[in-house]
């Protein structure tokens, strides 16, 4: 941190200002000047907080995919079928036996044991080819998206949240103050707000594995040099098959959670691939918390844009992008 | 890269040396070559309306595109998924630009102004789009041109006052000049053959010039021809741009074929069928687009009634190009076209075999 400060002083500045902003335009009450050529704060606060809990839903799945990137140089474009795959199975588990939890554990465990297979009977044989890897996903994933759409056909699916997490819940940020002086409150629904402390959960706990545990150890060596590590005696190919499962049970966890959020329906593979790639693109590959970073770049600016310039929010996203390869082309947290 | 370089043919010493004859020896030496011309000119003898239009027509057009993505791809090695949305950028100025039924949309300019500025327009995008895939590399093109077609595919959807959101823009007029509907089956057939052979030509002339030998050493070995004093990143968004032009000559005629343009021709499924096109033929040679576009679009016509009548469900299409191509990129990477190649090889071999003397063939 203070490294960055000393040598971008003036990035440094830029940074504080506009956190400084943000924090003021969510803490305090908006002044009448602003409220008319902004609109409201409420509509405001929602914005960023929908933008906040859906980058924590895009950082679950762009996070198996930097995973996979970082380790297996696969760009594993099969990954929003592993999204959706998990969230048609967390919706059969869900209906079957009434549990939302359960769902999540289904969901990973048995598009963690997909991932394995595939890495195993798939990308093991064609192993150091990167481009042909890329190929092949392409291939899994149109198959993947016709299997899914024969078996669950064309409807949309809305995981059933549970009673206990239904409804809003009142946060401390003021939304405006009644003429009496009474001060509203912002009302939010409260699943989405668990569902983001759970995604943060899930990525310190990434963090705290690959920076402080033995076998993260193994997995970061092998984003540097896998070669090195294989000949250093570690089984590198359990190392691999390890890293898809979790990268693929984190995709499905995150279909679940896609599909108690917004719904699952054909067609949201491709969108949820959309956004790993970008927040990747943003972030820098194969960094957690690039993708963090990322996600919650990408969330905040889809958000954002689809209240205040509807027709164009997807421009916003992508401009992000454009302006992060023109002047950090490896992704803002990149490691190299 | 390694699957191009996989894929790449035994280097040609005679071909390098000499282009023009090299190029009349590979594409138009051989009697089949000429046999394919040949039926190509007379097509509107042989097909009706409904194949001259819908499989020959639209083949010649998914193949020029493809086309385009070989080009980059083959020669340049860079796979751009973006091929696709650079011909829908060319086909929806065309619409807006010209004159269409949505006329709170449609400027109406005459179709020889709004053509050029559409070709102009999408070619732009598309080194501009080339101009940011190079600024990283190999696999990141493929992440990158991905983003961007997925990008303009939702921008499409949402946007309204450019491009009229989810219906997208209807009733495009076509030209019509000289006294001849351009339009009319056996008109617009010959338009788009005129259109696909240039663009043939084209590729495989540069493919031999200067430039193309340049671009493809910088597939090969970027480092050494940066050290050869070589722009390694202006060869890239050189080959970007002209790939990009090709594009958006297809992606003119492309609207001009359906009348309409809407988000659904420029959609994330329709870009990667253009990489399992240019895939499925083979990415080494100009004419694999092609055979792979006759492929796609012989399955994506006729694969209904094939599935009903062995008696199961028609609307497998998708699961049957998925796993052709699946069996493609596993087993033949070069796609149809090596496999013709390969098996031609074998018969040659085995026809000179009794000889003993074999030239610049066993490295295959």
């Amino acid at each position: 941190m203070r490294q960055f400060v000393e040598r971008h002083p003036v990035w440094a500045l830029v940074i504080l200002i506009a956190i400084g902003v943000a924090l003021w335009l969510v803490l305090a009450t908006w002044p009448p000047g602003l409220e008319d050529a902004f609109g409201k704060k409420k509509v405001f606060l929602s914005a960023v907080f929908n933008g906040i809990t859906l980058g924590g839903l895009y950082f679950l799945v762009a996070s198996g995919f930097t995973l996979i990137f970082g380790l297996m140089r696969n760009v594993n474009l099969a990954h929003g079928s592993l999204y959706l795959f998990g969230g048609y199975i967390g919706y059969a588990v869900s209906v079957a036996t009434g549990s939302w939890l359960l769902s999540f554990v289904a969901a990973f465990v048995v598009v963690g044991l997909f991932g394995v297979a595939l890495q195993i009977l798939v990308f093991r044989r064609i192993e150091g080819q990167d481009l042909r890897q890329t190929m092949v996903t392409i291939g899994l994933s149109i198959v993947f998206a016709d299997l899914m759409l024969w078996a669950f056909g064309g409807d949309f699916y809305q995981i059933q949240t549970p009673s206990a997490l239904v409804g809003p819940i009142q946060l401390p940020f003021v939304t405006a103050v009644k003429s009496s002086g009474e001060a509203v409150y912002l009302q939010y629904p409260m699943v989405r707000l668990v569902i983001f402390l759970a995604s943060v959960a899930i990525g310190v706990a990434l963090w705290l594995a690959l920076n402080r545990t033995r076998i993260g150890m193994v997995v970061r060596a092998g984003v540097d040099d896998r070669d090195i590590l294989a000949a250093m005696g570690v089984r590198i190919q359990l190392v691999f098959v390890l890293v898809f499962a979790l990268g693929a049970g984190l995709a499905g966890i995150a279909g679940v959670v896609g599909g108690t959020f917004q719904s699952i329906s054909p067609g949201e593979d491709i969108r949820f691939l959309l956004a790993s790639l970008v927040v990747v693109i943003i972030g820098g590959m194969g960094s957690i918390p690039g993708a963090a970073l990322g996600a919650l770049i990408v969330g905040l600016a889809e958000q954002l844009g689809s209240v205040y310039i509807p027709t164009y929010a997807i421009v916003v996203t992508f401009l992000i992008m454009v302006l992060v390869l023109a002047v950090r082309p490896q992704g803002l947290l990149a490691g190299r | 890269m390694a699957m191009i370089q996989d894929a790449r043919l035994p280097p040609d010493k005679l071909a390098a040396a000499t282009p023009m004859s090299a190029l009349a020896r590979t594409e138009f030496g051989n009697p089949a070559g000429w046999a394919v011309i040949l039926i190509l000119i007379i097509m509107p003898l042989l097909a009706n309306g409904f194949f001259l239009i819908e499989i020959f027509g639209t083949t010649l057009i998914l193949g020029t595109v493809a086309l385009s993505l070989m080009f980059l791809a083959g020669y340049g090695g860079m796979v751009s998924l973006m091929q696709l949305t650079i011909a829908g950028l060319a086909g929806y100025m065309t619409a807006v630009l010209g004159a269409s039924s949505n006329v709170n949309i449609s400027l109406g300019w005459p179709w020889w102004l709004a053509t050029p500025v559409a070709l102009t327009l999408a070619t732009l995008f598309g080194t501009v789009g080339g101009a940011l895939a190079v600024r990283t590399e190999g696999i990141y093109t493929i992440m990158i041109t991905l983003a961007i077609a997925s990008a303009f595919y939702y921008f499409t959807n949402q946007n309204w006052v450019i491009f009229n959101g989810h219906t997208g823009i209807n009733g495009v007029v076509t030209p019509h000049f000289l006294g001849v509907d351009w339009r009319a089956d056996i008109p617009f057939y010959y338009v788009i053959l005129v259109v696909a052979a240039l663009c043939f030509c084209a590729v495989s002339y540069l493919a031999r010039a200067p430039f193309g030998l340049a671009l493809q050493g910088v597939r090969d070995n970027p480092r050494r021809m940066a050290a050869l004093g070589f722009n390694v990143n202006a060869h890239r968004i050189a080959a970007y741009a002209f790939a990009s032009f090709v594009a958006a000559l297809a992606g003119v005629l492309q609207v001009w074929n359906y009348r309409q343009i809407s988000p659904g021709s420029v959609g994330v499924e329709r870009a990667i069928d253009i990489l399992i096109i240019a895939i499925v033929g083979g990415i080494t040679r100009p004419i694999g687009p092609f055979i792979g576009a006759l492929i796609f679009v012989l399955l994506r016509t006729f694969t209904l009634d094939f599935l009903v009548a062995i008696g199961l469900d028609g609307n497998r299409f998708r699961l049957l190009i998925g796993l052709g191509f699946l069996v493609i990129v596993l087993f033949s990477p070069d796609g149809v076209v090596g496999l013709w190649e390969r098996w031609q090889r074998r018969n040659r071999s085995e026809q000179a075999r009794p000889g003993g003397e074999r030239q610049g063939e066993g490295h295959g």
